[in-house]
C-alpha cells in the first residue's frame, strides 16, 4: 500500500453534512469486478450533467477551474456514511484525492481509507470551516499541507510562504489512533501484519474450539 | 468485574492486545455477496492467499441479481452479469457455500444468515455490506466492513479492530398502536441524529425491545449503521434460542444444549457501565415517516415537514434547504396526504414474513391506488415460498402489487433496477439518500404497514386508519 506522511495540496470544500457513500460513487457506476475504473464515477450525481452523461455541471466545485488538481477534500460531518462499498474509496483514490478532513466519518468508510493510503483527518466542525475559509481565497494559492508524522494540517500560502514552515500560518493538530497511523505512515499491508501472528492465532483457534465446539 | 455484553462478546474473541493499541480479534463466520464479495475472492486469489476456514464462509446473490420471475444471471445492466459469474466461480475454486441464484435458500444475506442459523449469539460475523449489524439482533456481535477488510477476515480469521465504545439505548414502555421497530429506529435517528452513533456500539435495551420478535430486533439493529454506529446488538433471551432451534445450522444434540447455557450467559451485567445511556419513551413513538434525504429527516406521519431549527448552524440550514430542494417539500406540509407515484415492500430492513404478513393485513380486500407502482420483493426465497404458503403473495397480487422473486432489488439500482426520474416512493428500506432508488427518486422511509396503506391510498397515510 503506498504510504502516507505529508502531502501538500489543493483543497476544496464539499461542506455538506451527511455526504454519503451513494453520493461517492453511485451504484450504477459500479461496473466491473475491480477495483479500477471507478473515479470517472466519482460523485456522478452532481459532477455531470446527466445521470448517465459526461458531461460536466459547471456547478460542480471540482468541475471548477480554480480546483483543477484537488487532492484534498474538506467536508461536513458524517463523510462517507451509509453503505459499506469500498468503491467510494477506490474512486476517490483513482481520481487522486489523498486525505479528506471532516468533524466525523461513516465508521466503516474511515477504515476503508487507511486501508487504502487515504488519510481521514478528524477536526472539529469550526477548525473545518476556517479552513475552507482560507482557501477559498484562491484554492491554488492557498493549499493544505496535511502532516501524518506530526499530526497537523496547516494553509499554505504557496506565493507568500515561499521559504516559510509550513507549520506558521493557520494550523490545527489532529489525532489519529496509533494503530492506523503505523498503517499509514508504513504503507502497511494489514494481512502480512497479521500473518506474523499466525501462530498465535491457531493456539487461539484450538482452544476456542474447546471451548466453543458448535462453532468449531 | 460487570461487563457489558459487548465487552463479553469481545473479550471471548480477543486472540491478542496490539502494539499498536488496536485488538486482534477472531471471527467466527464471514459472510459475502456478489457485488464486493467478488472482489475481496478474486483479489485475494490475486496475491495467492488461501481462505483459511471456508467452511465458515457463506455467500449469497442478493446485491446485483434480477428480481423479476423468471429470472437468470442476467441482469437489468448488462455488467451486472460479471459479478454473478466472478463470484460463482471464485466460490468454487474457494470451496465457499453459495446460495446461488436458483438455490432455495437464496436471498438478502441478512435475512439467509438468520433463518438458517448461520449468525448465533456470542459468535463474531463481518461482511461487507453496512446493514450487517442486522445480524446483532441475534445477540452476535456482527458488524460490517469493507472489501479489504473482509479478505483479511478471510485470509487470517482475525480482523484488526479498534475498540468502539459502548452505548445503551433504553426503549421503555409499551408500543403504540401501529407502531413497529421500524417506526422506532426512525425516531431514534431523527431524535439525535445521523451521526449520533458514531463511535458506539449499541445494545438496545428496555422492555419495548425484549417485547420484539426476532425479525423485528432484526429490523431495530438494521438501521444502527444509519445512526452511524459501529454496530447494534440485543441480548439474546429466551425468544432468540427459540428461533433458533432447529434451523439449519444451528447447534443440534448436546452441543445444542451447550450452545444453549453458554448462550443464557450472553447479557449485560446488573452494574456493568455504558460510555453513553439514552431512554427513549415509547409513548412518543407513533407511525414515523421520512421526509428528507437523510434518514435523521425523520417525524411522525401525521406531522408536517419541519422548519430550520433557530439554532441551526450554517451546514445543517443548507442540508435542510438542499433536503427540501430534493423532495420538492416546503417546511409546514403536511406529509399526510402528499401524492405517491411508487410503494415498495423489500430489503434486509422489512422483507421478513412478519413484515409481509403485517402488510398484508393492511392490503386484504383493498386494492392499490391507480398510478402508484407498487411492488414487494420478498427478502428470501424461503420468505417468498413461506408467504405464499399462506396464501400472501394472492393478497399482495389482488390488491396490484407486483411479487418478485428474492433480492436487494429496489432499496439501491446496483442491477438495474430503478423507481422512475423524481418519482416519490414510500418504501420500507434503509436509506433514503439522493438517487438511491433511481435518478432524482424521491425516497419516504416507513415501515412495511405504513407502505401499504399508503399504496392503497395513493398518498402518504396513517397506517392506523387501516388496521
Amino acid at each position: 500500500m503506498e504510504k502516507f506522511t505529508v502531502h501538500q495540496g489543493v483543497a476544496a470544500p464539499m461542506l455538506q453534512i451527511n455526504i454519503d457513500t451513494d453520493a461517492i460513487i453511485p451504484s450504477r457506476e459500479m461496473k466491473l469486478v475491480s477495483k479500477q475504473g471507478l473515479g470517472e464515477g466519482l460523485f456522478a450525481g452532481w459532477r455531470y450533467t446527466l445521470p448517465n452523461g459526461r458531461e460536466p455541471s459547471p456547478d460542480f466545485v471540482l468541475n471548477q477551474a480554480q480546483y483543477e488538481g484537488t487532492s484534498i477534500l474538506l467536508a461536513g460531518d458524517n463523510f462517507g456514511c451509509g453503505s459499506s462499498r469500498e468503491h467510494a474509496v477506490w474512486a476517490l483514490k483513482e481520481y487522486g484525492i489523498k486525505a479528506v478532513i471532516a468533524s466525523g466519518f461513516g465508521s466503516i468508510f474511515y477504515h476503508n481509507c487507511i486501508r487504502n493510503g487515504i488519510l481521514p483527518v478528524v477536526l472539529q466542525n469550526d477548525q473545518v470551516l476556517a479552513l475552507a475559509k482560507q482557501v477559498q481565497r484562491d484554492p491554488q494559492v492557498c493549499q493544505l499541507n496535511v502532516n501524518l508524522v506530526d499530526c497537523y494540517v496547516s494553509v499554505l500560502d504557496t506565493k507568500n510562504d515561499k521559504g516559510k514552515d509550513a507549520n506558521e500560518g493557520l494550523s490545527f493538530s489532529f489525532s489519529i489512533l496509533p494503530a492506523q497511523q503505523a498503517m499509514l505512515l508504513e504503507g502497511l499491508d494489514g494481512i502480512a501484519l497479521t500473518l506474523k501472528s499466525k501462530s498465535k492465532i491457531e493456539n487461539f483457534k484450538h482452544t476456542y474450539q474447546a471451548q466453543y465446539p458448535w462453532l468449531a | 468485574m460487570d461487563r457489558t455484553l459487548f465487552e463479553k462478546i469481545w473479550q471471548h474473541h480477543l486472540v491478542e492486545k496490539l502494539d499498536d493499541g488496536a485488538a486482534l480479534i477472531y471471527i467466527d463466520r464471514v459472510f459475502l455477496h456478489e457485488r464486493t464479495g467478488s472482489i475481496a475472492l478474486k483479489s485475494l486469489a490475486a496475491d495467492q492467499r488461501p481462505v483459511v476456514s471456508p467452511e465458515h464462509v457463506f455467500c449469497t446473490m442478493d446485491h446485483i441479481v434480477d428480481t423479476l420471475v423468471g429470472r437468470g444471471d442476467n441482469t437489468q445492466v448488462p455488467s451486472g452479469k460479471n459479478f454473478i459469474l466472478a463470484t460463482r466461480e471464485a466460490c468454487i475454486d474457494a470451496k465457499i457455500k453459495l446460495f446461488d441464484v436458483t438455490d432455495p435458500q437464496q436471498g438478502i444475506v441478512h435475512v439467509v444468515s438468520p433463518e438458517l442459523g448461520i449468525v448465533q449469539p456470542g459468535a463474531t460475523l463481518v461482511c461487507p455490506d453496512s446493514h450487517t449489524c442486522s445480524q446483532g439482533a441475534l445477540g452476535a456481535l456482527a458488524w460490517g466492513i469493507g472489501s479489504s477488510e473482509a479478505e483479511h477476515a478471510l485470509a487470517t480469521k482475525t480482523l484488526r479492530v479498534s475498540k468502539p465504545k459502548t452505548m445503551k439505548v433504553n426503549f421503555n414502555g409499551e408500543l403504540g398502536f401501529g407502531v413497529s421497530a421500524k417506526d422506532m429506529i426512525l425516531y431514534l435517528i431523527a431524535a439525535y441524529g445521523a451521526a449520533g452513533g458514531a463511535g458506539y456500539v449499541i445494545e438496545f435495551c428496555g422492555e419495548a425491545v425484549t417485547g420484539l420478535d426476532i425479525e423485528a430486533r432484526l429490523t431495530l439493529c438494521n438501521m444502527a449503521v444509519e445512526f452511524s454506529a459501529f454496530t447494534g446488538l440485543v441480548a439474546p433471551d429466551d425468544k432468540a434460542i427459540e428461533y433458533l432451534k432447529g434451523r439449519e445450522y444451528a447447534p443440534k444434540g448436546t452441543l445444542w444444549t451447550q450452545a444453549v447455557t453458554f448462550w443464557q450467559s450472553l447479557f449485560t451485567d446488573e452494574h456493568a457501565q455504558f460510555d453513553k445511556v439514552i431512554d427513549i419513551d415509547c409513548a412518543g413513538i407513533g407511525p414515523t415517516i421520512t421526509w428528507g434525504n437523510s434518514p435523521q429527516h425523520a417525524c411522525a406521519v401525521d406531522a408536517s415537514v419541519p422548519h430550520i431549527d433557530k439554532n441551526a448552524t450554517e451546514n445543517q440550514r443548507k442540508a435542510m434547504q438542499r433536503a427540501y430542494e430534493y423532495m420538492g417539500l416546503s417546511p409546514g406540509t403536511q406529509l399526510k396526504g402528499l401524492p405517491i407515484g411508487a410503494a415498495f415492500i423489500g430489503s434486509c430492513t422489512n422483507s421478513r414474513l412478519s413484515d409481509l404478513r403485517l402488510a398484508a393485513k393492511v392490503l386484504t380486500g383493498r386494492k392499490v391506488a391507480p398510478g402508484v407502482n407498487a411492488i414487494c420483493v420478498p427478502g428470501s426465497t424461503t420468505v417468498k415460498r413461506q408467504a405464499e404458503a399462506e396464501g400472501l403473495d394472492k393478497i399482495f397480487i389482488d390488491a396490484g402489487f407486483e411479487w418478485r422473486e428474492a433480492g436487494c432489488s429496489m432499496c439501491f439500482f446496483a442491477g438495474g433496477e430503478s423507481f422512475a426520474y423524481r418519482q416519490r416512493v414510500v418504501t420500507s428500506t434503509n436509506r433514503n439518500f439522493e438517487s438511491r432508488q433511481g435518478p432524482e427518486t424521491r425516497s419516504h422511509l416507513a415501515s412495511p404497514a405504513t407502505v401499504a396503506a399508503c399504496a392503497i391510498a395513493g398518498c402518504i397515510a396513517d397506517v392506523r386508519e387501516y388496521l
